[in-house]
């Protein structure tokens, strides 16, 4: 009989069990460890140095980054660590905004609840706080520099789970920041506003915007009807702030809450998903039927993934489906069929309530306007809506509730498990098996490689197969959509979601406070489903009554102007790129551009533009080219781009280039002696 | 021990070489150290060769491989740095045996006609010692020198560091041959183990076992890394190393790869050093092109290449995980340990990472067996150390001494005594020495007679550090040096782990109040406590040993704190809110020689009254103090 | 300058860039080696040009501007044609470095927070050591080192500096 391994923890015999780390052992043990700087799904960083503890023979170690070894002896609560972590502490609010009560953070800070929890009752140290310029370019999240105590998590949130590093580690020393390179705003970075960072930052310094004011001002206008629609996510973990366990269903205590605010009709965003399934089935469907598995269809709802396609993913652009997200499909529906019954001189505001920090960046897009009046005026975090139901001073749980109005307040049991990793591939699905008149099978995921951000299932419908993956995470997005590149892609769908568990795990939501209440609120969304009456898109009757009346059918022109949009490519730097020639912009000189982003780079851009730079100078026309290069034209599969005036080349060769500016000139010339001549 | 001739082909080239050399009646060896090269010696060189041609000797400025071994009178060439800086440009001539010191280029032609033609010494050029009054012939005679033991530095003065030839003549890369051909890797390692040889980079850590740990480690690539970002202000040894014996560096790192089973290395070097970088370049672009780098090493199956990397300005990535960072492409910001490099370095692999004195002494040791260290040194810690001698001494420079050697015998047998306020020699003029750079302590009189490894100084809670030695006289305020060594890890901390980036800043502060007279008794306090939790939460080593220069001053000057605190008073002057040079009034005459000698203005009178200095002008200098001649200045 | 040879140096600093980072093979371990390429190309680190690499790189601009400010050899902004180095190492600290720092920023009439003349001739920085600690107090001026200097003495070697730039002109 074997021995298990075991270390001895304050004197406890703990069993070890192939844990990662000597911190995770002794959480093991009932021991919080403190630490600001250690995250189990991020790589382990060692900078907080407040997860020290004492191993006999060995002294001090991170209990982060020692690795647990049978027969170690070790003490978490000496005088000496204790002294460790108390100093540390004082010396980060030495250097930090004291400012708490008007923090935003104020009530789940991570600084301010370790250093009660640690009996920090005065700070010896010289306060040198300097208060920062608060960055508030992003719409849907807000920077304050002063509150940030460096522990790197967003800064590894954003890099090693969704690949993107918008954010990183500027300066050294003591003037090392957390910022967008650069020192530009986050909005005007490649930020894709998914906020994951401000699920993971400790403290206030990334929280998500707060768009309160104009809502109530909305509310107290007494020439506005004010409606809301209400994502799925948001009604399974809004209690929580109310001191009510995750996945506890609160939808009608908010629809209630929300009367009491003043908000004169709420509606429902599951019932836009219905619609979402509808009309993206429609486009798997031929997919499906044709097999062959190798043109796989991407989701679109999630808009932080949407936002990471148009800067890094254009060459796939085809693949994305072209569905507006449910809020959005909600918001232009709203305004076509609530519009017209106002009486004369009022006006509609549409005010979502969503999971997710994205959808507000979401919302602003001008693909999502009309004559200026946003298809939704504002979009509310869960954590905002909160916010406002407690200064009202209205106790949620003690609330009656009530029922969505009509008739955009009606979801099927599909819609409403959009909320959930896994739910949009299943509601598609269960769409698609009653399309094809076959019996709805049972989707079972499985973890591809072990990672629980990729999985993947099989369905059979009839005599098709449908195979599709669920992904959370854009970092394992790309190990998707890089089989689609190199088309060793076996998927017909790929639905991607930024955040961990879906759109319950979004950063609008109140940060969980346990592991498991992201299952516990996807659990939650899985209730409701299983008790409502009707699963599938095709059973939502206000759905049908929407295409008989207005839509016509899935695809229609009618949905393509309100329920679907397209996408463009995102210059990922300034619009002018890298000058090559010293002419001012308002120079006469023939412009000529030349891409030189990867995808260009990578059939052979840089090379290009050598030759072109030389063709230049061997020809002289140095006075009448002005070379650019620039970083991306939004026709990546069919690079090298050239653009010499307005026209563009594509997959230009030297000889090409050379022709066109050469005609160009020449055609200038000729038009300009007719200008002289006349 | 490994026989001579075991190497068919490069003995050839090693044989004729030695023959072309051995044929050099005179040879005449320019200093060409970076110390050197800033006092002017690569004009001598010049002028050296012009007079050479003047008076008809015939010279040769390059001896090639190709040379005819009969027909070289005279050979001029370069070294690397011989060690005794402040007294360059240096002119070696052999075989006679001459040293002349603080050459010019207008002495080169006396040099050429009285020297070299007619083998006269001019005396005004030789050393003489301030000590005794005799005047030295060459390093035979100079006490700074023979008072060491000139092993890994023994090349530098000599070889011309960018001739490979020369190296492989004197037997350079036998060893490696020997090695790579005729040793099993467990071998190399234990005979390192055996030998002693502990890391020369300041942790002392046995470099054989570092080696056993990285053979037995789990994956089929590894690497070798040498540490050459010496970045501890006043240590300058492995730069002289990398000046003037590259070859010796690629050679240890060659061992070190065939003894762990690498086959890719690097060399990290401070790009504040472009002399080394240079030479470290053209040593690996040699080697290579003489097989000795690159896929069949000695037309072996065995291959190994080397990668020089300039650093970009952080002191920080002088540690193992940071330097690692740093070739990787990102910050220079450490990781925690464990994993350590020897199981996961370079790109997740087994690496090795040594300092350059060490990869430089591992040939000797190849060569010359398990007890080639063993001769001299503490059993401990067996062989030599170079040490940087700096300050206030009468003999400023590079040195090599026998583990075990006292201070005593460094500062005052090889250094000539401690200089005092005029720079004169001083016998009192001993307040404290700084050993091991911003990480290490400052030592005091009782410590003089303390031997010099690395266990006696941990026992007294210093360190070797790389090896400088900052020697300071009563002019030094302790308070002010701590401060000092606070402020440059404040400037380097990489700012990663709070207890570093926060505690090295808030004790700067404290350190800071005391020297500006706004210290008290709390400030005492709370700068040891501080100091205390630096010293054992930092991720690193760097912030580790911030706090070291505070404890060691804390300890041996706490009267010099308490002056600060209590009397507002710097006993040794420099605090210049404590303390500023006034002029004496009943003293002066108004002869305003320091007017001249005050390089902002700061001093007025009219001629023949007292004159006054400007307290808000004043920088604190000193130039008027050491200038006034009736010490009216204080 | 005339517009000519403007463009051809802009272009030839460009397409010096592409070969650098052809070169290193885009290898984005090496952005260490390729940041200092590109420095001497340029004699700083453009915004643009960084954001070029990172995108040839296939890393994150953050990642490219983390390194390019934290180590003290970057510089974000263009330096003066000759760059002041005063070391202020142990040696020369003990031997009066900081007394020459200080004499140099007000002969070069640098306000607090200025690193570079205004006429761009002279960058005045301070580094811990030069590693030529005999011969302290040490300057370098570009790549040529100065030793056991004097306040007055370095003043001096900057002011014929200055003198042979006037010549120039």
């Amino acid at each position: 009989m074997t021995a298990t391994a075991q270390i001895t923890v304050d004197g406890m015999r703990v069993a070890l069990n192939g844990e990662r780390n000597l911190l995770e052992v002794i959480r093991k043990a009932h021991i919080d460890i403190p630490t600001f700087c250690y995250h189990s799904e991020l790589s382990i960083y060692g900078a907080c140095r407040l997860c020290m503890v004492d191993v006999e023979g060995r002294g001090l170690v991170a209990s982060c980054a020692a690795i647990p070894e049978d027969g170690m002896v070790v003490h978490t609560t000496t005088d000496e660590i204790r002294e460790i972590r108390r100093v540390n502490l004082e010396m980060l609010l030495a250097n930090h905004d004291s400012d708490c009560p008007s923090c935003p953070k104020n009530e789940t800070c991570k600084l301010r609840a370790l250093a009660a929890r640690l009996g920090v009752r005065e700070i010896r140290y010289r306060n040198i706080a300097v208060k920062g310029q608060r960055d508030t370019t992003s719409p849907s999240l807000v920077r304050d520099p002063s509150k940030c105590i460096l522990c790197g998590d967003c800064v590894r949130y954003c890099e090693e789970v969704q690949g993107i590093g918008a954010i990183g580690f500027c300066g050294r020393g003591s003037h090392s920041t957390v910022s967008p390179p650069f020192e530009k705003g986050l909005g005007n970075v490649e930020c894709v506003n998914c906020g994951g960072c401000a699920t993971v930052c400790p403290t206030g310094a990334i929280t998500p915007a707060d768009d309160t004011a104009p809502v109530w001002k909305l509310l107290r206008d007494p020439s506005v009807t004010v409606v809301a629609q209400i994502a799925p996510a948001v009604r399974v973990a809004l209690g929580e702030v109310f001191g009510l366990e995750p996945g506890e269903v609160v939808t009608g205590r908010i629809i209630a809450a929300m009367k009491r605010l003043g908000f004169n009709q709420v509606f429902d965003t599951g019932f836009a998903a219905d619609l979402t399934v509808v009309e993206e089935a429609h486009e798997l469907l031929p997919i499906v039927t044709r097999g062959g598995h190798n043109f796989p269809l991407l989701s679109s709802c999630c808009p932080a993934w949407v936002k990471k396609a148009e800067y890094f993913d254009s060459d796939l652009h085809d693949h994305l489906s072209s569905c507006r997200s449910p809020q959005q499909m909600f918001g232009s529906l709203a305004r076509v069929q609530l519009g017209p019954t106002l009486p004369p001189g009022k006006k509609l505001a549409v005010i979502s309530i969503m999971p997710c920090t994205a959808k507000k960046f979401e919302a602003s897009r001008p693909e999502f306007s009309k004559d200026g009046v946003r298809d939704v005026d504002v979009v509310l975090t869960t954590q905002e809506l909160a916010g406002m139901i407690r200064e009202a001073g209205i106790q949620l749980e003690e609330l009656e509730p009530a029922s969505f109005d009509l008739p955009l307040g009606f979801a099927t049991g599909a819609g409403l498990i959009f909320g959930t990793s896994g739910g949009v591939s299943e509601a598609v699905v269960r769409y698609l098996a009653a399309e094809l008149k076959v019996p709805t099978p049972a989707v079972a995921f499985t973890e591809v490689d072990g990672n629980s951000g990729i999985r993947e299932a099989s369905v059979t419908l009839g005599e098709h197969t449908v195979s599709i993956a669920v992904v959370q995470g854009l970092k394992n997005a790309d190990l998707v959509l890089d089989t689609i590149r190199k088309k060793t892609c076996r998927y017909d769908f790929v639905e991607i979601m930024a955040c961990p568990g879906g759109c319950i795990g979004g950063a609008g939501q109140p940060v969980p406070q346990k592991k498991e209440t992201r299952m516990q609120r996807s659990a939650g969304l899985r209730q409701i489903d299983s008790v409502l009456p009707v699963h599938k898109a095709q059973d939502n009757p206000f759905v049908t009554d929407c295409y008989a009346r207005l839509l016509k059918h899935p695809g229609s022109q009618e949905a393509r102007s309100l329920l679907h949009t397209s996408y463009f490519s995102r210059k990922r730097e300034e619009e002018d790129g890298i000058e090559l020639g010293d002419q001012d912009r308002s120079s006469t000189a023939l412009r000529v551009r030349v891409c030189v982003g990867t995808s260009c780079y990578l059939r052979g851009a840089h090379n290009l533009l050598q030759k072109i730079l030389a063709g230049i100078e061997e020809h002289e026309l140095q006075d009448a080219v002005n070379v650019q290069a620039t970083f991306c034209m939004e026709t990546c599969e069919l690079g090298p781009s050239v653009a010499i005036g307005n026209r563009w080349l594509r997959s230009a060769t030297y000889e090409k280039v050379m022709e066109e500016i050469n005609g160009t000139l020449e055609e200038q010339k000729k038009h300009d002696a007719r200008v002289t001549a006349s | 021990m490994i026989n001579d001739t075991a190497c068919p082909v490069a003995t050839d080239r090693q044989g004729h070489y030695r023959s072309v050399l051995d044929s050099v009646k005179k040879r005449v060896i320019l200093c060409a150290g970076t110390g050197c090269i800033a006092n002017g010696s690569l004009k001598v060189m010049e002028a050296m060769e012009a007079a050479c041609r003047l008076h008809g000797t015939p010279v040769s400025v390059e001896l090639r491989y190709e040379d005819d071994v009969t027909a070289t009178p005279l050979y001029l060439s370069r070294s690397g740095c011989q060690g005794f800086c402040q007294m360059g440009p240096l002119v070696t001539i052999e075989p006679d045996g001459i040293l002349y010191t603080s050459v010019k280029p207008e002495d080169c032609d006396e040099i050429v006609l009285r020297t070299i033609i007619k083998g006269e010494r001019i005396e005004r050029l030789l050393f003489k010692d301030p000590a005794s009054g005799v005047i030295c012939r060459g390093v035979g005679e100079i006490p700074f020198y023979t008072r060491q033991a000139r092993s890994v530095l023994a090349p530098c003065g000599s070889i011309d560091p960018e001739c490979i030839e020369e190296y492989l003549a004197a037997g350079g890369y036998q060893a490696a041959r020997h090695a790579i051909e005729a040793m099993a890797p467990e071998e190399i390692c234990r005979l390192i183990l055996e030998s002693g040889l502990r890391g020369r980079g300041g942790g002392g850590f046995p470099t054989g076992k570092k080696w056993e740990l990285t053979r037995i480690a789990a994956g089929n690539i590894k690497y070798i890394i040498c540490n050459g970002d010496e970045g501890d202000p006043g240590a300058f040894m492995d730069r002289s190393v990398m000046e003037g014996n590259p070859h010796s560096v690629v050679e240890g790192m060659m061992i070190a790869a065939k003894a762990v089973g690498a086959n890719q290395g690097y060399v990290y070097v401070r790009m504040e050093y472009p002399l080394a970088v240079k030479h470290m370049r053209k040593a690996v672009e040699d080697a290579r092109s003489q097989g000795l780098l690159g896929d069949a090493v000695f037309g072996s199956e065995f291959s190994f290449d080397i990668i020089i990397m300039e650093g970009a300005g952080a002191f920080v990535c002088g540690e193992e995980t940071a330097l690692i960072a740093s070739i990787e492409g990102r910050r220079g910001m450490p990781d925690p340990k464990p994993p350590f490099p020897a199981q996961k370095g370079l790109m997740g692999c087994p690496t090795v990472i040594n300092n350059v004195e060490t990869f430089s002494t591992v040939p000797l040791i190849v060569r010359g067996g398990p007890g080639t260290l063993r001769k001299v040194g503490t059993p401990a810690s067996p062989g030599t150390k170079t040490f940087a001698l700096t300050g206030h001494v009468v003999n400023t420079g590079l040195i090599e001494v026998p583990f075990g050697t006292t201070l005593r015998t460094i500062i005052y047998d090889i250094g000539g005594g401690v200089t005092g306020a005029d720079g004169k020699i001083d016998p009192d003029g001993f307040k404290a020495v700084q050993i091991g750079g911003p990480s290490g302590a400052c030592l005091t009189r009782e410590h003089l007679d303390l031997p010099l490894d690395f266990d006696s100084l941990r026992s007294i809670g210093a360190m070797i550090g790389s090896g400088g030695l900052v020697v300071m006289n009563h002019t030094t305020c302790m308070v002010r040096i701590a401060r000092y060594f606070m402020q440059f890890a404040q400037n380097e901390s990489c700012g990663k782990c709070i207890t570093c980036r926060e505690g090295t800043r808030q004790m700067l502060a404290l350190l800071d109040d005391i020297v500006e007279g706004n210290g008290n008794a709390g400030t005492l306090e709370l700068l040891q406590i501080t100091a205390r939790v630096v010293a054992k939460a930092s991720l690193c080593g760097l912030g580790k040993s911030a706090p070291s220069p505070v404890i060691s001053t804390l300890r041996h000057f706490a009267d010099e704190y308490r002056a600060h605190i209590v009397d507002k008073r710097c006993p040794a002057g420099e605090c210049q809110a404590l303390s500023r040079p006034a002029i004496k009034a009943d003293q002066c005459i108004g002869c305003a020689l320091c007017v001249k000698s005050c390089p902002v203005g700061a001093i007025t009178g009219e001629r023949r009254q007292p004159h006054s200095i400007d307290a808000d002008r004043c920088i604190n200098c000193r130039a008027c103090v050491a200038v006034c001649k009736l010490h009216a200045i204080a | 300058m005339n517009t000519a040879t403007a463009v051809h140096k802009q272009t030839r600093q460009f397409t010096a860039v592409c070969e650098i980072l052809k070169k290193h093979r885009n290898d984005r371990r090496q952005l260490i080696p390729i940041l200092q390429q590109v420095q001497e190309v340029y004699r700083y680190l453009p915004p643009t040009i960084m954001s070029f690499i990172a995108s040839t790189l296939r890393i994150p601009a953050s990642r490219v501007y983390g390194a390019a400010t934290f180590y003290r050899h970057f510089a974000l902004k263009p330096k003066g044609k000759h760059v002041i180095r005063v070391c202020d190492g142990t040696a020369c600290h003990v031997k009066g470095s900081g007394a020459i720092a200080e004499t140099l920023r007000s002969h070069l009439k640098l306000n607090s927070g200025e690193d570079t003349t205004s006429d761009m001739l002279f960058t005045l920085e301070t580094v811990s050591c030069l590693g030529a600690c005999g011969i302290a107090p040490v300057m370098v001026v570009n790549e040529t080192v100065h030793g056991q200097l004097s306040p007055a003495h370095a003043c001096t070697i900057i002011d014929s500096i200055k003198k042979s730039e006037v010549r120039h002109d």
